[in-house]
């Protein structure tokens, strides 16, 4: 169980929080947040792991959402099961992506265009299509009962969000530990050298982008469930290919908390500036673009990164200080 | 008599209007340690390429265990035995050197403690036991070329494909890897190496060919070729073997 104690002892903090905050606006902030980190997990397996970069997880998110959306209003599916169906869409929509992008062996940029590019074209596809609503989009029914997948209580909306979190955050985990997540590590630091000692770097990036996919699409799926109200721009809008990947890269890409950590400090900057200046519409992704720079440029491993490095320096400074009190102390 | 483990049958491999490997054929046998050597740009490197699955050849054949496997995919050449090493040395830069040798490991350990241990154990043996934890970009180059080593002896080859390995080493160095490369041969690997250092080919190697232009110009024991001809021509220039003999003749 130690592998996963960090995880426990996180997702239990943050189940706390509903026993203090009862304020409506902190858990709604929250559940944004945590909805983002969830997003911005599944691209971290991706782009984290694999070091594929992808810019178009809206594609999965959007797709998610709107499997829901649509099973629910058109056909009266179970909304658990409009949930879990949207998961596998964005899985399945993760595989056709991965298929054609990686056997045709585009890396790096090339990568991230092609998926921007998908992400567009459903964009624009749902704006037009009379199954999404084109574009007046979809509202789904006010139904506040727990079979329907919707809450009265804001707390327990929270709870759920922070339960796929945590699953979210227990797959990284065990990818890390897995064969597959070794081999996905050897892709990213080097594809040819992966292969050379047996790696499949196809099939390897295609399951990768696959459970990336499911993931972000877990959070499309509960966007849907908690605002009941989707349309193209929200569900294949770049704002959420954008936080998917700013989320990870600021908090730590490759790391298990990264997607969590770069979302409160992404959100959190993003209602700050709000406050500030009211609703300026764009002012928000200056802000989010002026820190990833920063981050780049002085924490390249991100904000985790930039602790682990700390708390590494500060702990070889303590060594150091004992050690010459000793000595002080000796002599 | 059996069929060595690998051989390449005329394999040519153009490059639009160069032709890099022209019509070359040698063969290994397992347990033994076959050198491949020639001038710079004679085509060796483009030639293990081909033999490990990362360049087509544009004609040709290589068998490996008795079986066709000319375009088989790296991957999969690398399941049935076949390992390389790179003449510029392609570490997992971020992971430690015990992760760099567990990706190796992987391949034939599916549990991470098996592939573990079993990456220490080859760490140890290439003698990279004291710097398992180290990440692969801060090592030296001879650390670095040794972990090229062990992350190929790792997926537990048949037959392990050199390139280099001894290139920008100095000579204390190579003393310390040569027995470690003989110890690979001694348990039943087919070594192929091509090698620049000719002091390591004449002391390591059984069975020379020479390359020169993407053709295969001699072959034979290392001291038949060192004195063959066509072989000095290739590395000093037109009319230098009887430069030679006319200077030892004097």
């Amino acid at each position: 169980m130690k592998p996963f104690a960090p995880i426990a002892v996180v997702v239990a903090a943050f189940a706390a929080v509903p026993l203090f905050a009862h304020s409506n606006v902190v858990l709604n902030f929250l559940v944004v947040t945590l909805m983002i980190a969830l997003a911005g997990a599944g691209w971290n397996i991706l782009g984290g792991y694999g070091g594929q970069y992808s810019f178009g997880h809206a594609a999965f998110f959007g797709t998610g959402a709107y499997v829901t959306a649509i099973l629910q209003v058109r056909y009266g599916v179970n909304a658990w099961l409009g949930f879990a169906a949207g998961v596998a869409a964005g899985a399945a929509v993760g595989a056709v992506i991965g298929g054609l992008a990686f056997r045709a062996g585009l890396r790096s940029s090339y990568f991230a265009l092609v998926t921007l590019a998908f992400a567009e074209v459903l964009r624009i596809l749902a704006s037009v299509a009379p199954i999404t609503g084109a574009g007046v989009g979809i509202l789904i029914k006010l139904d506040l009962r727990a079979e329907a997948f919707q809450f009265r209580s804001r707390a327990v909306f929270y709870l759920v969000i922070l339960a796929l979190v945590a699953v979210a955050l227990v797959l990284t985990r065990l990818l890390e530990r897995s064969r597959f997540g070794a081999w996905l590590i050897a892709v990213r630091e080097n594809e040819d050298a992966a292969m050379a000692v047996g790696v499949d770097a196809t099939a390897v990036k295609l399951g990768a982008i696959v459970l990336s996919a499911a993931v972000t699409a877990a959070a499309g799926c509960f966007y849907a469930q908690y605002f009941l109200f989707i349309d193209a721009g929200i569900a294949y809008g770049t704002w959420i290919s954008i936080e998917a990947l700013l989320t990870p890269i600021i908090g730590g890409v490759g790391s298990i908390f990264g997607a969590l950590l770069g979302a409160l400090v992404v959100k959190s900057l993003g209602e700050a500036v709000k406050l500030v200046t009211g609703d300026a519409p764009g002012l928000d992704l200056m802000v989010y673009g002026a820190v990833l720079i920063l981050v780049i440029r002085f924490a390249p491993r991100g904000l985790v990164g930039a602790l682990a490095d700390a708390h590494g320096y500060l702990l070889r400074r303590f060594v150091a200080a004992s050690k010459s009190t000793a000595e002080a102390a000796r002599g | 008599m059996a069929e060595p483990l690998l051989v390449v049958e005329r394999v040519s491999r153009r490059f639009g209007g160069l032709l890099a490997v022209n019509g070359a054929s040698l063969s290994a046998p397992a347990a033994r340690i076959t050198a491949l050597i020639g001038p710079n740009g004679a085509g060796k490197t483009t030639l293990f390429a081909i033999i490990s699955g990362f360049l087509q050849p544009s004609a040709g054949r290589v068998r490996y265990g008795g079986q066709d496997v000319t375009g088989k995919q790296p991957h999969l050449l690398a399941r049935r035995g076949v390992a390389r090493t790179f003449q510029i040395v392609q570490p997992f830069a971020g992971l430690t050197v015990r992760d760099n040798i567990a990706v190796g490991a992987y391949l034939r350990y599916r549990a991470r403690t098996d592939a573990l241990a079993a990456a220490d154990a080859v760490g140890e043996e290439v003698g990279l036991g004291e710097l398992l934890d180290r990440p692969a970009y801060a090592l030296t180059v001879a650390a670095q070329k040794r972990l090229e080593l062990a992350r190929a002896l790792a997926t537990e080859p048949k037959l392990l494909l050199l390139d280099e390995v001894l290139a920008g080493l100095n000579p204390s160095e190579i003393r310390d890897i040569v027995p470690v490369i003989r110890t690979f041969c001694a348990r039943g690997i087919a070594i192929v190496m091509i090698e620049h250092v000719m002091q390591a080919v004449m002391s390591l190697a059984e069975h020379v060919f020479v390359l020169a232009e993407g053709r295969i110009i001699a072959e034979g024991s290392p001291a038949v070729v060192a004195n063959d001809a066509a072989v000095i021509e290739a590395y000093l220039g037109h009319g230098s073997p009887a430069k030679i003999r006319s200077v030892h003749a004097g």
